[in-house]
């Protein structure tokens, strides 16, 4: 594990997807080949039997019980910075199923779609490009 | 009555509830202190002037209602249902999401970034009365030990400016040591809070790995992250833990663990208390200056009545290689979501393609330090290298923390110093990345064990004169650790008292 050589330096640039300037790549090379070049103290460690460890509290898979709960959001939906949710419990047996259109807390995607500030066509928000396609 | 900014969280909790002055008027001397010194200090990114004021005035109407309904005033004072930190001006590192104020953790490309929601850590504060004056520099993403990388310039040592003030929490350390407000947050992943405290001569507690939820603070390392706060004094600390800690459900990574009543150690003492020396933090990279500070404090400890053994935690020595390893692999991971789209701007020159945009986009998004990070983790995890670098790093992770709980069978908390030299000078170790990484050797076991640690200070470095604590320091801060095992903060309260 010796010197990391400025094509192995835009390889793992590329994996990264970071672009660097040719100044960047010589810089990293050689600052990386001092780094690995320190972690090769670790070769000292004889690790024969000894397991990894990728986290320090010993929990294993935290689970919640799902709850059935409404969702009522505010009526000034649009002009908050996020929704509020209201969390309230339903009885057991109580519908879980609530029409797209139907019931009156739930926003229905006609709502949603009036909240946009950019134009609407055909119940699709028209977004402008990213990329221009030249 | 002028400089209340310079009280702690127990003076000022006092003077509330003796109605000697308002909040308002504490937030007022906070915020004209931080209009005279940062400009020079550079400790604020943003300051939230308005909403403090706001925050403050709606605490000081709870408190005179609060007055006034209660019918035996002695009982008002004895028996405070209020948190001490209700009306308290604090400030947060700008990696803890707010609701609506920037956070950017002084990264180019999150700049401009509003969050829309505040972190767990925030919502407990604002419910328990913090007054926020402000976002605190660091160095970006919380990558650094100086906050020299910071997009908003370099935050200076209020002992001496032409010092850093340490990092990555470097801003919250100011804030406090420079008396802009009361307490601040931080977080401490291989030594960002205990570091900065040491070098700013103020308390900062890095917490157990898992005790203070993580959830609306920017991840770094995950397995590494730990939240934690300055102050002034121990029990302004054990105040703003009680507040902060707790299982949370939206951060998988705290356990059910009940939180204890942190007063309940303060006052008890060291008597009869094991306190462990690991040799290995004493030895010839630890300038001799600081050494003979810590050891001074510890012969404190032990006319005080604690046993002072010596142990031996032998892994030390690989401890940055592991981290080194460790951490920017996960930071890589992390950081993978800024790619100008979901986070940050497109690029400024046009892409020929999306994976063209990725590229641009991320080149402009980060500073040197990030992206020579992301690299080192980048290549650690990449095919032919993992097993070498990462899987090896892990077992010798396992190793570090078996070392701990060793020595913890023998003495109840380990006294070591925080870092081998105090503040060194703004730009000195900025060409020098390696340096920067090994000087972490003390702080960075820690959080490797995910325990916690309390950074106090012990003394300064004068040429020679050690001064206590107390006094004037007119030197460089020189702070001492104590690390204890995990979720046992009480102990580092009760030892950190004495100190």
């Amino acid at each position: 594990m010796s010197k990391i050589s400025e094509e192995e330096v835009r390889h793992v640039a590329k994996l990264a997807r970071l672009e660097l300037k040719d100044s960047e790549v010589a810089r990293l090379s050689s600052q990386l080949s001092a780094v690995f070049e320190y972690m090769e103290i670790l070769e000292e460690v004889d690790c024969a039997d000894v397991k990894e460890t990728s986290q320090v509290t010993g929990l294993e898979n935290v689970k919640e019980e799902d709850e059935v709960v409404g969702w009522e959001v505010g009526s000034d939906f649009c002009n908050s910075t996020g929704a509020v949710p209201v969390l309230k419990n339903l009885q057991v047996g109580e519908s879980q199923h609530r029409d797209r259109n139907g019931g009156n807390s739930v926003l229905s995607g006609e709502e949603l779609l009036k909240c946009s500030e950019l134009s609407v066509e055909s119940k699709q928000i028209l977004v402008k490009a990213a990329i221009n396609k030249k | 009555m002028a400089n209340l900014n310079e009280l702690t969280i127990s003076e000022l909790a006092k003077g509330f509830r003796a109605g000697k002055f308002s909040s308002a008027e504490v937030t007022k001397d906070c915020l004209k202190r931080i209009e005279e010194r940062n400009n020079e200090l550079n400790a604020f990114v943003t300051v939230t002037e308005k909403e403090a004021l706001k925050s403050a005035e709606e605490c000081d109407k709870v408190f005179a209602d609060y007055m006034a309904g209660a019918k035996n005033v002695s009982a008002v004072k004895s028996k405070n249902l209020l948190s001490p930190l209700f009306g308290v001006p604090m400030a947060l590192k700008d990696i803890f999401n707010t609701r609506g104020i920037k956070t950017t953790c002084c990264s180019p490309g999150l700049r401009d970034f509003i969050p829309p929601y505040d972190a767990t850590v925030v919502e407990k504060l604002k419910a328990a009365g913090a007054v926020i004056v402000g976002k605190t520099n660091m160095d970006e993403f919380a990558c650094g030990a100086s906050t020299e990388y910071s997009c908003f310039g370099v935050t200076k040592n209020p002992h001496d400016l032409s010092k850093v003030a340490g990092g990555s929490s470097g801003g919250s350390a100011v804030a406090v040591a420079d008396n802009m407000c009361a307490y601040a947050m931080g977080t401490d992943t291989g030594g960002s809070i205990r570091q900065p405290a040491s070098f700013c001569g103020v308390y900062g507690l890095k917490v157990t790995y898992g005790r203070v939820s993580r959830s609306g603070v920017t991840a770094l390392a995950s397995s590494w992250d730990s939240v934690g706060h300055f102050a002034r004094s121990v029990s302004d600390i054990a105040s703003v833990l009680q507040v902060t800690a707790g299982q949370d459900r939206r951060d998988m990574t705290t356990p059910p663990k009940p939180v204890p009543d942190y007063s309940s150690f303060l006052g008890k003492g060291v008597k009869g208390v094991k306190i462990g020396l690991p040799k290995e933090y004493f030895g010839e990279g630890v300038e001799k200056e600081t050494r003979d500070v810590v050891l001074a404090a510890v012969k404190r400890l032990e006319k005080a009545g604690a046993n002072v053994v010596d142990v031996s935690l032998p892994m030390t020595k690989y401890a940055v290689a592991v981290y080194y390893i460790c951490m920017p692999a996960e930071l890589s991971a992390n950081l993978e979501r800024y790619d100008g789209i979901r986070y940050g701007k497109k690029p400024s020159k046009d892409p020929s393609d999306l994976v063209d945009f990725y590229f641009k986009a991320r080149g402009e998004f980060f500073g040197d330090e990030i992206k020579r990070r992301i690299m080192i983790g980048t290549y650690v995890l990449s095919a032919g290298y993992m097993d070498a670098y990462y899987k090896k790093a892990m077992k010798v992770r396992t190793l570090i923390i078996k070392d701990f709980e060793d020595a913890f069978k023998k003495v109840d908390v380990l006294v070591a110093p925080v870092f081998p030299f105090p503040a060194f000078g703004i730009g000195e170790k900025a060409n020098d990345p390696l340096a920067m990484y090994t000087a972490d050797a003390l702080t960075i076991p820690a959080n490797a064990a995910g325990l916690p640690s309390l950074a106090c200070p012990a003394g300064s470095s004068t040429a020679g004169r050690t001064e206590v604590r107390g006094a004037t320091l007119t030197g460089l801060p020189i702070g001492l650790q104590i690390i204890a095992p995990q979720f046992e903060e009480g102990r580092c309260l009760q030892v950190g008292e004495v100190v």
